[in-house]
Protein backbone atom coordinates (compact mmCIF):
# COMPACT_ATOMS: atom_id res chain seq x y z
CA UNK A 1 0.00 0.00 0.00
CA UNK A 2 1.70 3.15 -0.91
CA UNK A 3 2.64 5.62 1.94
CA UNK A 4 0.91 9.11 0.72
CA UNK A 5 2.09 12.03 3.30
CA UNK A 6 -1.01 14.48 4.73
CA UNK A 7 -0.30 17.99 2.53
CA UNK A 8 -0.32 21.23 4.60
CA UNK A 9 -4.14 22.12 3.66
CA UNK A 10 -5.27 18.36 5.24
CA UNK A 11 -2.87 19.49 8.11
CA UNK A 12 -4.99 22.76 8.24
CA UNK A 13 -8.72 21.66 7.79
CA UNK A 14 -7.77 18.33 10.79
CA UNK A 15 -6.44 21.12 13.22
CA UNK A 16 -9.44 23.36 12.44
CA UNK A 17 -11.69 20.41 13.13
CA UNK A 18 -10.16 19.68 16.50
CA UNK A 19 -10.24 23.22 17.41
CA UNK A 20 -6.64 23.76 17.97
CA UNK A 21 -4.14 25.90 15.90
CA UNK A 22 -0.86 23.93 15.87
CA UNK A 23 0.13 20.15 15.85
CA UNK A 24 2.21 20.63 19.75
CA UNK A 25 -1.73 22.08 21.11
CA UNK A 26 -2.36 18.31 20.34
CA UNK A 27 -0.13 17.11 23.33
CA UNK A 28 -0.95 20.12 25.94
CA UNK A 29 -1.60 17.55 28.74
CA UNK A 30 2.14 16.52 28.44
CA UNK A 31 3.77 17.69 31.49
CA UNK A 32 6.43 19.75 30.06
CA UNK A 33 8.91 18.51 32.18
CA UNK A 34 8.24 15.06 29.84
CA UNK A 35 8.97 16.36 26.71
CA UNK A 36 12.21 15.88 25.50
CA UNK A 37 14.18 18.92 23.97
CA UNK A 38 16.04 19.06 20.57
CA UNK A 39 18.42 16.23 20.35
CA UNK A 40 21.65 17.91 20.39
CA UNK A 41 24.15 15.10 20.61
CA UNK A 42 22.25 13.38 17.52
CA UNK A 43 24.55 14.78 14.34
CA UNK A 44 23.11 16.37 11.12
CA UNK A 45 22.05 13.71 8.73
CA UNK A 46 24.39 12.34 6.17
CA UNK A 47 24.59 11.55 2.42
CA UNK A 48 23.89 8.10 1.38
CA UNK A 49 27.41 7.94 0.32
CA UNK A 50 28.49 10.04 3.11
CA UNK A 51 26.96 6.65 5.15
CA UNK A 52 29.00 4.40 3.17
CA UNK A 53 31.96 6.30 3.53
CA UNK A 54 31.65 6.23 7.52
CA UNK A 55 30.80 2.44 7.06
CA UNK A 56 33.95 2.01 5.37
CA UNK A 57 36.22 3.79 7.10
CA UNK A 58 35.11 1.93 10.60
CA UNK A 59 35.82 -1.55 8.78
CA UNK A 60 39.37 -0.34 7.88
CA UNK A 61 40.24 -0.76 11.25
CA UNK A 62 38.69 -4.45 10.94
CA UNK A 63 41.24 -5.19 8.65
CA UNK A 64 39.11 -3.53 5.27
CA UNK A 65 41.62 -1.75 2.67
CA UNK A 66 41.57 1.29 1.72
CA UNK A 67 41.62 0.94 -2.42
CA UNK A 68 43.79 2.99 -4.93
CA UNK A 69 43.82 0.14 -7.75
CA UNK A 70 41.78 -0.18 -10.88
CA UNK A 71 43.13 -1.78 -14.04
CA UNK A 72 40.20 -3.01 -15.22
CA UNK A 73 37.83 -3.23 -12.48
CA UNK A 74 36.40 -0.30 -10.76
CA UNK A 75 35.32 1.10 -7.00
CA UNK A 76 32.39 3.15 -7.40
CA UNK A 77 29.72 4.27 -5.10
CA UNK A 78 26.78 2.38 -6.12
CA UNK A 79 23.29 3.19 -4.45
CA UNK A 80 21.71 0.76 -2.22
CA UNK A 81 17.93 1.04 -4.21
CA UNK A 82 20.67 -0.71 -6.88
CA UNK A 83 20.94 -3.66 -5.46
CA UNK A 84 17.18 -3.70 -3.90
CA UNK A 85 15.52 -3.38 -6.63
CA UNK A 86 17.82 -5.52 -8.85
CA UNK A 87 17.59 -8.97 -6.43
CA UNK A 88 13.48 -8.42 -6.10
CA UNK A 89 11.92 -12.28 -7.28
CA UNK A 90 10.68 -10.68 -10.34
CA UNK A 91 14.11 -9.56 -12.01
CA UNK A 92 16.70 -12.33 -10.13
CA UNK A 93 18.12 -14.71 -12.21
CA UNK A 94 21.05 -14.87 -14.15
CA UNK A 95 19.28 -15.29 -17.81
CA UNK A 96 16.93 -13.93 -20.01
CA UNK A 97 13.72 -16.36 -19.46
CA UNK A 98 12.91 -19.21 -21.65
CA UNK A 99 9.79 -18.15 -23.54
CA UNK A 100 11.03 -14.81 -23.13
CA UNK A 101 8.30 -12.72 -24.48
CA UNK A 102 6.41 -13.98 -21.20
CA UNK A 103 8.89 -11.92 -18.73
CA UNK A 104 7.98 -8.15 -20.24
CA UNK A 105 9.15 -6.85 -16.90
CA UNK A 106 12.94 -8.62 -17.59
CA UNK A 107 12.78 -7.44 -21.65
CA UNK A 108 11.89 -3.70 -20.80
CA UNK A 109 14.55 -3.62 -18.70
CA UNK A 110 17.09 -4.99 -21.15
CA UNK A 111 15.30 -2.72 -23.67
CA UNK A 112 16.14 0.30 -21.45
CA UNK A 113 20.11 -1.14 -20.62
CA UNK A 114 20.20 -0.90 -24.80
CA UNK A 115 19.00 2.72 -25.01
CA UNK A 116 21.16 4.00 -22.48
CA UNK A 117 23.93 2.21 -23.94
CA UNK A 118 23.26 3.47 -26.92
CA UNK A 119 23.14 7.14 -25.93
CA UNK A 120 26.16 6.32 -23.64
CA UNK A 121 28.62 5.12 -26.63
CA UNK A 122 27.31 7.48 -29.80
CA UNK A 123 26.33 4.15 -31.45
CA UNK A 124 22.77 2.98 -32.97
CA UNK A 125 22.84 -0.60 -31.56
CA UNK A 126 23.85 -2.12 -28.52
CA UNK A 127 22.79 -6.01 -27.40
CA UNK A 128 21.58 -7.74 -23.90
CA UNK A 129 25.56 -7.60 -22.61
CA UNK A 130 27.92 -10.64 -23.19
CA UNK A 131 29.82 -11.88 -20.86
CA UNK A 132 32.29 -9.64 -20.20
CA UNK A 133 34.25 -6.66 -21.80
CA UNK A 134 37.38 -9.00 -22.72
CA UNK A 135 35.13 -11.44 -24.52
CA UNK A 136 33.25 -8.56 -25.92
CA UNK A 137 35.96 -7.19 -27.81
CA UNK A 138 36.64 -10.83 -28.98
CA UNK A 139 33.03 -10.79 -30.37
CA UNK A 140 34.29 -7.29 -32.15
CA UNK A 141 36.90 -8.39 -33.74
CA UNK A 142 35.29 -11.56 -35.25
CA UNK A 143 32.80 -9.39 -35.95
CA UNK A 144 34.93 -6.82 -37.65
CA UNK A 145 36.83 -9.72 -39.57
CA UNK A 146 33.65 -11.56 -40.84
CA UNK A 147 32.69 -7.73 -42.67
CA UNK A 148 36.12 -7.55 -43.84
CA UNK A 149 35.37 -10.50 -45.80
CA UNK A 150 39.62 -10.93 -47.01
CA UNK A 151 41.45 -9.36 -44.44
CA UNK A 152 42.05 -11.43 -41.37
CA UNK A 153 44.31 -8.88 -39.42
CA UNK A 154 43.66 -7.34 -36.29
CA UNK A 155 45.70 -3.86 -34.86
CA UNK A 156 45.63 -4.46 -30.90
CA UNK A 157 47.57 -1.62 -29.26
CA UNK A 158 50.34 -2.43 -26.49
CA UNK A 159 48.45 -0.14 -24.24
CA UNK A 160 45.57 -2.19 -24.26
CA UNK A 161 44.34 -4.21 -20.75
CA UNK A 162 46.31 -7.35 -20.90
CA UNK A 163 43.95 -9.45 -19.79
CA UNK A 164 41.79 -8.21 -22.71
CA UNK A 165 44.50 -8.92 -25.06
CA UNK A 166 45.11 -12.71 -23.63
CA UNK A 167 41.11 -13.22 -23.93
CA UNK A 168 41.09 -11.63 -27.92
CA UNK A 169 44.01 -13.88 -28.59
CA UNK A 170 42.21 -17.02 -27.03
CA UNK A 171 39.09 -16.63 -28.21
CA UNK A 172 40.49 -15.41 -32.34
CA UNK A 173 43.81 -17.38 -32.42
CA UNK A 174 42.58 -21.12 -33.99
CA UNK A 175 39.84 -18.77 -36.64
CA UNK A 176 42.56 -17.66 -38.90
CA UNK A 177 42.67 -14.16 -37.04
CA UNK A 178 46.32 -12.81 -36.74
CA UNK A 179 46.18 -10.28 -33.66
CA UNK A 180 49.14 -7.98 -34.56
CA UNK A 181 50.52 -5.28 -31.48
CA UNK A 182 50.91 -1.69 -32.29
CA UNK A 183 53.61 -0.35 -29.67
CA UNK A 184 52.74 2.43 -27.48
CA UNK A 185 54.88 6.12 -27.29
CA UNK A 186 57.33 5.59 -24.45
CA UNK A 187 57.18 9.00 -23.82
CA UNK A 188 53.70 9.96 -24.19
CA UNK A 189 52.00 6.20 -23.05
CA UNK A 190 49.94 7.04 -26.34
CA UNK A 191 49.17 5.31 -29.50
CA UNK A 192 50.85 7.48 -31.86
CA UNK A 193 48.90 7.88 -35.56
CA UNK A 194 52.49 7.69 -36.99
CA UNK A 195 53.18 4.02 -36.00
CA UNK A 196 49.22 3.07 -36.82
CA UNK A 197 49.81 4.71 -40.30
CA UNK A 198 53.33 2.37 -40.55
CA UNK A 199 51.32 -0.96 -39.79
CA UNK A 200 47.74 -0.67 -41.76
CA UNK A 201 47.66 -2.38 -45.28
CA UNK A 202 45.62 -4.32 -47.08
CA UNK A 203 45.72 -7.85 -45.04
CA UNK A 204 44.43 -5.45 -42.14
CA UNK A 205 40.39 -5.64 -41.72
CA UNK A 206 40.49 -3.74 -38.05
CA UNK A 207 42.08 -1.85 -35.57
CA UNK A 208 41.26 -1.69 -31.91
CA UNK A 209 41.20 1.59 -29.93
CA UNK A 210 41.18 1.86 -26.37
CA UNK A 211 39.79 4.79 -24.79
CA UNK A 212 41.13 5.41 -21.90
CA UNK A 213 44.10 2.87 -22.49
CA UNK A 214 45.45 0.45 -19.93
CA UNK A 215 47.72 3.38 -18.60
CA UNK A 216 44.94 5.66 -18.16
CA UNK A 217 46.02 7.79 -20.89
CA UNK A 218 43.34 9.71 -23.37
CA UNK A 219 44.27 8.89 -26.83
CA UNK A 220 43.92 10.82 -29.87
CA UNK A 221 40.79 8.72 -30.91
CA UNK A 222 39.42 11.25 -33.72
CA UNK A 223 42.76 11.37 -35.87
CA UNK A 224 43.17 6.91 -34.97
CA UNK A 225 39.84 6.74 -36.17
CA UNK A 226 40.18 9.07 -39.28
CA UNK A 227 43.39 7.23 -40.24
CA UNK A 228 41.37 3.60 -40.08
CA UNK A 229 38.36 4.95 -41.83
CA UNK A 230 40.13 6.41 -44.82
CA UNK A 231 42.44 2.53 -45.34
CA UNK A 232 38.87 1.08 -45.26
CA UNK A 233 39.46 -0.24 -41.89
CA UNK A 234 37.23 -1.37 -38.90
CA UNK A 235 37.35 0.98 -36.18
CA UNK A 236 36.71 -0.93 -32.71
CA UNK A 237 36.39 1.04 -29.48
CA UNK A 238 37.19 -0.52 -26.02
CA UNK A 239 36.05 2.24 -23.66
CA UNK A 240 35.03 2.57 -19.72
CA UNK A 241 31.32 3.44 -19.78
CA UNK A 242 31.78 5.67 -16.73
CA UNK A 243 34.37 7.74 -18.75
CA UNK A 244 31.69 8.31 -22.03
CA UNK A 245 30.00 10.86 -19.38
CA UNK A 246 32.93 13.24 -20.06
CA UNK A 247 34.66 12.04 -23.27
CA UNK A 248 33.75 12.33 -26.68
CA UNK A 249 31.53 8.51 -27.18
CA UNK A 250 33.27 6.23 -30.01
CA UNK A 251 30.00 7.21 -32.39
CA UNK A 252 31.41 10.61 -32.67
CA UNK A 253 34.77 9.32 -32.85
CA UNK A 254 36.53 11.25 -36.31
CA UNK A 255 34.68 11.95 -39.14
CA UNK A 256 32.74 8.79 -39.35
CA UNK A 257 33.06 7.36 -35.86
CA UNK A 258 33.83 4.18 -34.68
CA UNK A 259 32.25 0.97 -35.99
CA UNK A 260 32.05 -0.95 -32.94
CA UNK A 261 32.24 -0.23 -29.07
CA UNK A 262 32.78 -2.62 -26.59
CA UNK A 263 33.89 -2.38 -22.45
CA UNK A 264 33.60 -3.99 -19.46
CA UNK A 265 30.22 -2.63 -17.56
CA UNK A 266 31.33 -2.84 -14.42
CA UNK A 267 31.79 0.54 -12.71
CA UNK A 268 27.69 0.81 -13.86
CA UNK A 269 26.87 -0.82 -10.93
CA UNK A 270 28.39 -3.69 -10.75
CA UNK A 271 31.07 -4.26 -6.77
CA UNK A 272 34.51 -5.52 -7.27
CA UNK A 273 33.88 -9.24 -6.32
CA UNK A 274 37.50 -11.21 -7.06
CA UNK A 275 36.95 -10.35 -10.73
CA UNK A 276 33.15 -11.29 -11.79
CA UNK A 277 30.74 -11.47 -12.07
CA UNK A 278 30.80 -8.42 -14.17
CA UNK A 279 29.25 -8.09 -17.64
CA UNK A 280 30.39 -6.49 -21.12
CA UNK A 281 28.71 -4.65 -23.60
CA UNK A 282 28.84 -4.15 -27.18
CA UNK A 283 27.32 -1.48 -29.76
CA UNK A 284 27.63 -0.84 -33.42
CA UNK A 285 25.91 1.05 -36.63
CA UNK A 286 23.10 -0.07 -37.57
CA UNK A 287 24.43 -1.08 -40.97
CA UNK A 288 26.23 -4.21 -38.79
CA UNK A 289 23.11 -5.62 -36.69
CA UNK A 290 23.17 -8.89 -38.42
CA UNK A 291 26.72 -9.33 -37.76
CA UNK A 292 26.46 -8.57 -34.10
CA UNK A 293 25.73 -11.56 -31.69
CA UNK A 294 23.85 -12.50 -28.69
CA UNK A 295 20.82 -10.94 -27.70
CA UNK A 296 18.70 -7.67 -28.93
CA UNK A 297 15.67 -6.91 -27.28
CA UNK A 298 13.03 -4.59 -29.64
CA UNK A 299 9.93 -2.87 -28.74
CA UNK A 300 7.26 -3.86 -30.84
CA UNK A 301 2.94 -3.81 -30.82
CA UNK A 302 0.68 -7.01 -30.14
CA UNK A 303 -2.48 -7.89 -31.97
CA UNK A 304 -4.13 -4.92 -30.08
CA UNK A 305 -1.53 -2.39 -31.39
CA UNK A 306 -0.91 -2.12 -27.55
CA UNK A 307 3.53 -1.81 -27.20
CA UNK A 308 5.09 -4.57 -26.15
CA UNK A 309 8.91 -6.11 -25.74
CA UNK A 310 10.47 -9.06 -27.84
CA UNK A 311 13.69 -11.00 -28.81
CA UNK A 312 14.69 -9.87 -32.08
CA UNK A 313 17.07 -10.44 -34.73
CA UNK A 314 17.01 -14.17 -33.63
CA UNK A 315 17.82 -15.69 -36.81
CA UNK A 316 21.53 -16.12 -36.69
CA UNK A 317 21.44 -17.30 -33.16
CA UNK A 318 23.28 -20.35 -31.98
CA UNK A 319 19.92 -22.01 -31.11
CA UNK A 320 18.76 -21.71 -34.77
CA UNK A 321 22.10 -21.52 -37.05
CA UNK A 322 24.48 -23.88 -34.32
CA UNK A 323 28.10 -23.67 -35.90
CA UNK A 324 26.94 -20.77 -38.11
CA UNK A 325 26.08 -18.58 -35.72
CA UNK A 326 27.79 -14.95 -35.12
CA UNK A 327 28.93 -16.36 -31.73
CA UNK A 328 28.86 -19.44 -29.70
CA UNK A 329 29.62 -17.77 -26.48
CA UNK A 330 27.60 -15.15 -26.30
CA UNK A 331 25.39 -15.64 -23.32
CA UNK A 332 23.96 -12.63 -21.57
CA UNK A 333 24.45 -11.06 -17.94
CA UNK A 334 20.89 -10.43 -17.57
CA UNK A 335 21.25 -10.32 -13.58
CA UNK A 336 23.84 -7.55 -13.60
CA UNK A 337 22.16 -5.73 -16.20
CA UNK A 338 19.73 -5.38 -14.52
CA UNK A 339 21.79 -3.74 -11.87
CA UNK A 340 23.52 -1.37 -14.41
CA UNK A 341 20.32 -0.23 -15.97
CA UNK A 342 18.41 0.66 -12.58
CA UNK A 343 22.07 2.36 -11.68
CA UNK A 344 21.94 4.50 -15.24
CA UNK A 345 18.54 5.62 -14.28
CA UNK A 346 19.38 6.63 -10.75
CA UNK A 347 22.48 8.47 -11.31
CA UNK A 348 20.85 10.14 -14.41
CA UNK A 349 23.28 11.87 -16.94
CA UNK A 350 24.18 14.71 -14.93
CA UNK A 351 24.95 12.34 -11.97
CA UNK A 352 27.13 10.23 -14.26
CA UNK A 353 28.93 12.94 -15.31
CA UNK A 354 29.99 14.30 -12.05
CA UNK A 355 31.12 10.73 -10.74
CA UNK A 356 33.47 10.63 -13.79
CA UNK A 357 34.59 14.45 -13.14
CA UNK A 358 35.36 13.68 -9.41
CA UNK A 359 36.67 10.52 -9.87
CA UNK A 360 38.92 12.38 -12.79
CA UNK A 361 39.94 15.38 -9.58
CA UNK A 362 41.02 13.26 -7.56
CA UNK A 363 43.34 11.62 -9.47
CA UNK A 364 44.13 15.40 -10.61
CA UNK A 365 44.95 15.95 -6.93
CA UNK A 366 46.65 13.22 -5.88
CA UNK A 367 48.95 13.89 -9.08
CA UNK A 368 49.78 16.78 -7.42
CA UNK A 369 50.86 15.76 -3.91
CA UNK A 370 52.42 12.52 -5.04
CA UNK A 371 54.87 14.68 -7.10
CA UNK A 372 55.86 16.72 -4.30
CA UNK A 373 57.33 13.38 -3.09
CA UNK A 374 61.60 12.66 -3.81
CA UNK A 375 61.41 8.69 -5.96
CA UNK A 376 57.89 9.61 -7.17
CA UNK A 377 57.56 10.60 -11.03
CA UNK A 378 54.40 10.27 -13.41
CA UNK A 379 55.48 8.24 -15.68
CA UNK A 380 53.37 10.00 -18.69
CA UNK A 381 52.96 13.59 -19.27
CA UNK A 382 49.86 12.72 -21.58
CA UNK A 383 46.03 13.82 -20.50
CA UNK A 384 44.63 11.36 -18.35
CA UNK A 385 40.82 9.90 -17.24
CA UNK A 386 40.91 8.38 -13.51
CA UNK A 387 44.21 6.41 -13.81
CA UNK A 388 47.97 7.11 -13.93
CA UNK A 389 51.54 5.37 -14.43
CA UNK A 390 53.31 5.66 -11.41
CA UNK A 391 57.95 5.98 -11.80
CA UNK A 392 58.84 5.09 -8.41
CA UNK A 393 62.92 4.66 -7.22
CA UNK A 394 62.02 1.27 -5.67
CA UNK A 395 60.16 -1.32 -7.42
CA UNK A 396 56.83 -1.05 -7.15
CA UNK A 397 56.14 -4.68 -5.21
CA UNK A 398 57.97 -3.64 -2.45
CA UNK A 399 55.71 0.11 -2.60
CA UNK A 400 52.50 -2.49 -2.53
CA UNK A 401 53.91 -4.94 0.40
CA UNK A 402 54.91 -1.55 2.58
CA UNK A 403 51.61 -0.05 2.08
CA UNK A 404 49.72 -3.19 2.14
CA UNK A 405 50.36 -3.51 6.04
CA UNK A 406 49.19 0.18 6.38
CA UNK A 407 46.10 -0.83 5.16
CA UNK A 408 46.49 0.64 1.49
CA UNK A 409 46.02 -1.17 -1.95
CA UNK A 410 48.44 0.89 -3.44
CA UNK A 411 48.12 0.08 -6.80
CA UNK A 412 48.19 -2.29 -9.93
CA UNK A 413 52.31 -3.39 -10.40
CA UNK A 414 53.21 -2.98 -13.77
CA UNK A 415 56.04 -5.33 -14.29
CA UNK A 416 54.31 -8.60 -15.10
CA UNK A 417 52.82 -7.18 -18.51
CA UNK A 418 55.58 -3.89 -18.92
CA UNK A 419 58.30 -4.96 -17.38
CA UNK A 420 60.13 -2.38 -19.69
CA UNK A 421 58.51 0.37 -17.90
CA UNK A 422 60.55 -0.44 -14.53
CA UNK A 423 59.16 0.32 -11.75
CA UNK A 424 55.68 1.55 -12.33
CA UNK A 425 52.76 1.53 -10.13
CA UNK A 426 48.98 1.79 -11.88
CA UNK A 427 47.18 3.69 -9.27
CA UNK A 428 43.75 4.86 -9.73
CA UNK A 429 41.21 7.08 -7.96
CA UNK A 430 37.22 6.93 -8.04
CA UNK A 431 34.81 9.42 -6.35
CA UNK A 432 34.52 7.33 -3.62
CA UNK A 433 38.15 8.65 -2.45
CA UNK A 434 37.50 11.98 0.00
CA UNK A 435 40.78 14.53 0.04
CA UNK A 436 41.58 12.60 3.17
CA UNK A 437 41.98 9.24 1.86
CA UNK A 438 44.21 11.57 -1.00
CA UNK A 439 46.82 12.62 1.72
CA UNK A 440 46.73 9.75 3.35
CA UNK A 441 47.85 7.29 0.65
CA UNK A 442 50.73 10.53 -0.08
CA UNK A 443 51.44 10.40 3.52
CA UNK A 444 52.18 6.79 3.48
CA UNK A 445 53.87 6.45 0.73
CA UNK A 446 56.11 9.18 1.01
CA UNK A 447 57.05 7.19 4.47
CA UNK A 448 57.51 4.71 2.37
CA UNK A 449 59.96 5.93 -0.28
CA UNK A 450 62.12 7.86 2.43
CA UNK A 451 62.90 4.81 4.12
CA UNK A 452 63.91 2.88 1.45
CA UNK B 1 3.54 -24.20 -62.06
CA UNK B 2 5.91 -23.78 -59.68
CA UNK B 3 9.28 -25.72 -61.32
CA UNK B 4 9.84 -23.85 -64.58
CA UNK B 5 10.84 -26.16 -66.80
CA UNK B 6 13.41 -23.73 -69.06
CA UNK B 7 15.49 -23.19 -65.67
CA UNK B 8 17.95 -25.63 -63.87
CA UNK B 9 18.49 -26.35 -60.59
CA UNK B 10 20.46 -27.23 -57.64
CA UNK B 11 19.90 -29.57 -54.67
CA UNK B 12 20.00 -26.80 -52.19
CA UNK B 13 17.32 -25.20 -53.75
CA UNK B 14 19.27 -22.43 -56.27
CA UNK B 15 17.62 -21.99 -59.59
CA UNK B 16 19.94 -20.75 -62.56
CA UNK B 17 19.07 -19.53 -65.98
CA UNK B 18 21.24 -19.06 -68.71
CA UNK B 19 21.12 -15.54 -70.33
CA UNK B 20 21.30 -14.59 -73.90
CA UNK B 21 25.01 -12.96 -73.33
CA UNK B 22 26.04 -16.48 -71.64
CA UNK B 23 26.23 -15.01 -67.71
CA UNK B 24 23.44 -16.93 -65.75
CA UNK B 25 21.56 -16.01 -63.00
CA UNK B 26 20.96 -17.33 -60.05
CA UNK B 27 17.52 -16.99 -57.28
CA UNK B 28 15.83 -19.30 -54.49
CA UNK B 29 13.34 -21.90 -55.94
CA UNK B 30 9.69 -21.27 -54.97
CA UNK B 31 9.52 -24.34 -52.40
CA UNK B 32 13.13 -22.81 -50.74
CA UNK B 33 10.91 -19.28 -50.25
CA UNK B 34 8.06 -21.12 -48.59
CA UNK B 35 9.86 -23.05 -46.81
CA UNK B 36 11.96 -20.44 -45.25
CA UNK B 37 8.72 -17.90 -44.46
CA UNK B 38 8.78 -14.52 -44.87
CA UNK B 39 12.14 -12.95 -46.02
CA UNK B 40 14.03 -9.69 -44.13
CA UNK B 41 16.92 -9.66 -45.35
CA UNK B 42 19.57 -11.21 -48.07
CA UNK B 43 23.48 -10.58 -47.58
CA UNK B 44 24.60 -10.63 -51.27
CA UNK B 45 28.25 -12.14 -52.58
CA UNK B 46 30.57 -8.79 -53.27
CA UNK B 47 30.70 -8.18 -57.10
CA UNK B 48 33.85 -8.88 -58.42
CA UNK B 49 34.36 -12.41 -56.00
CA UNK B 50 35.10 -15.72 -57.89
CA UNK B 51 33.42 -18.71 -55.84
CA UNK B 52 33.91 -22.19 -56.73
CA UNK B 53 30.66 -24.52 -57.16
CA UNK B 54 28.82 -25.55 -54.17
CA UNK B 55 30.99 -22.80 -51.89
CA UNK B 56 29.12 -20.41 -49.80
CA UNK B 57 28.43 -17.04 -51.15
CA UNK B 58 25.86 -15.50 -49.01
CA UNK B 59 23.04 -15.72 -46.31
CA UNK B 60 19.47 -15.50 -46.76
CA UNK B 61 17.36 -14.22 -43.84
CA UNK B 62 13.87 -14.88 -42.47
CA UNK B 63 11.81 -14.45 -39.78
CA UNK B 64 12.75 -18.32 -38.49
CA UNK B 65 16.10 -18.60 -39.45
CA UNK B 66 19.48 -17.67 -41.82
CA UNK B 67 19.75 -20.11 -44.44
CA UNK B 68 23.43 -19.62 -46.96
CA UNK B 69 23.14 -19.46 -50.48
CA UNK B 70 25.68 -21.59 -52.21
CA UNK B 71 26.81 -20.84 -55.62
CA UNK B 72 25.43 -22.97 -58.55
CA UNK B 73 28.66 -23.10 -60.34
CA UNK B 74 31.89 -22.06 -60.32
CA UNK B 75 32.99 -18.24 -61.90
CA UNK B 76 32.79 -14.42 -61.05
CA UNK B 77 29.94 -12.75 -59.41
CA UNK B 78 29.24 -9.96 -62.02
CA UNK B 79 25.88 -8.43 -60.71
CA UNK B 80 23.79 -8.68 -57.58
CA UNK B 81 20.13 -7.63 -57.47
CA UNK B 82 19.92 -4.42 -55.44
CA UNK B 83 16.70 -3.81 -55.04
CA UNK B 84 16.47 -6.94 -52.57
CA UNK B 85 17.97 -5.06 -49.89
CA UNK B 86 14.95 -2.68 -49.44
CA UNK B 87 12.57 -5.42 -50.64
CA UNK B 88 13.80 -8.95 -49.57
CA UNK B 89 9.87 -9.90 -49.52
CA UNK B 90 9.44 -9.87 -53.32
CA UNK B 91 11.31 -13.36 -53.34
CA UNK B 92 8.30 -14.19 -51.54
CA UNK B 93 6.06 -12.77 -53.85
CA UNK B 94 7.86 -14.62 -57.42
CA UNK B 95 10.45 -16.44 -56.61
CA UNK B 96 11.96 -17.11 -60.74
CA UNK B 97 11.45 -13.27 -60.61
CA UNK B 98 13.92 -12.29 -57.88
CA UNK B 99 17.61 -13.06 -59.11
CA UNK B 100 19.87 -12.34 -56.78
CA UNK B 101 23.28 -12.61 -58.51
CA UNK B 102 24.59 -13.19 -62.03
CA UNK B 103 28.13 -14.94 -62.58
CA UNK B 104 29.92 -15.42 -65.46
CA UNK B 105 30.54 -19.41 -65.13
CA UNK B 106 34.09 -20.85 -65.60
CA UNK B 107 33.26 -23.91 -66.84
CA UNK B 108 30.09 -24.24 -69.22
CA UNK B 109 30.23 -28.04 -68.05
CA UNK B 110 29.08 -27.58 -64.92
CA UNK B 111 25.75 -25.57 -66.23
CA UNK B 112 24.87 -29.22 -67.83
CA UNK B 113 25.81 -31.08 -65.05
CA UNK B 114 22.92 -29.55 -62.87
CA UNK B 115 19.00 -30.42 -62.42
CA UNK B 116 16.68 -29.75 -64.77
CA UNK B 117 12.73 -29.32 -63.93
CA UNK B 118 12.05 -33.07 -63.18
CA UNK B 119 14.89 -33.87 -61.50
CA UNK B 120 14.33 -31.11 -58.84
CA UNK B 121 10.67 -31.66 -58.33
CA UNK B 122 11.97 -35.13 -57.38
CA UNK B 123 13.95 -33.29 -54.71
CA UNK B 124 11.32 -31.62 -53.44
CA UNK B 125 8.70 -34.61 -53.58
CA UNK B 126 11.33 -36.74 -51.70
CA UNK B 127 11.48 -33.83 -48.92
CA UNK B 128 7.89 -33.65 -48.41
CA UNK B 129 8.21 -37.10 -47.49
Amino acid sequence: MPFIPHTADDVREMLAECGVERIDDLFDEIPDKLISKPLSAIPEGLSEMEVSRLMHDASRKEGAFLNFIGAGAYEHHIPAAVWQIATRGEFYSAYTPYQAEASQGTLQVLYEYQSMMCSLTGMDVTNASLYDGASALAEGVLMAVRLHKSARRVLVPSALHPAFRATVRTIVSNQGIEIVEVPYCPESGRTLVDTVRNQIDAQVAAIVIAQPNFFGVLEDVDALTDLAREAGVAVIACVNPVSLALLSPPGKWGAQGADIAVGDGQPLGIPLASGGPYFGFLACKQSLVRQMPGRVVGRTVDLDGKPGFTLTLQAREQHIRRSKATSNICTNQGLAVTAAAIHLALLGAEGLRRVALKSHANMKQLLGMLKRIEGVEQRFDSGYFHESVLTLNIPARKVCETLREAGIIAGYDLEKPYPELGNSLLVCTTETRSEADLQHYADTMSRCLGGA
Amino acid sequence: MTIPSELKYTDTHEWVRTESDGTVSVGITHHAQEQLGDLVYVESPQVGRKFKKGEECGVIESVKAASDLYAPLSGEILAVNESLADAPEKINENAYDAWMFRIRPDDPAELEALLDASGYSKIVEAESH
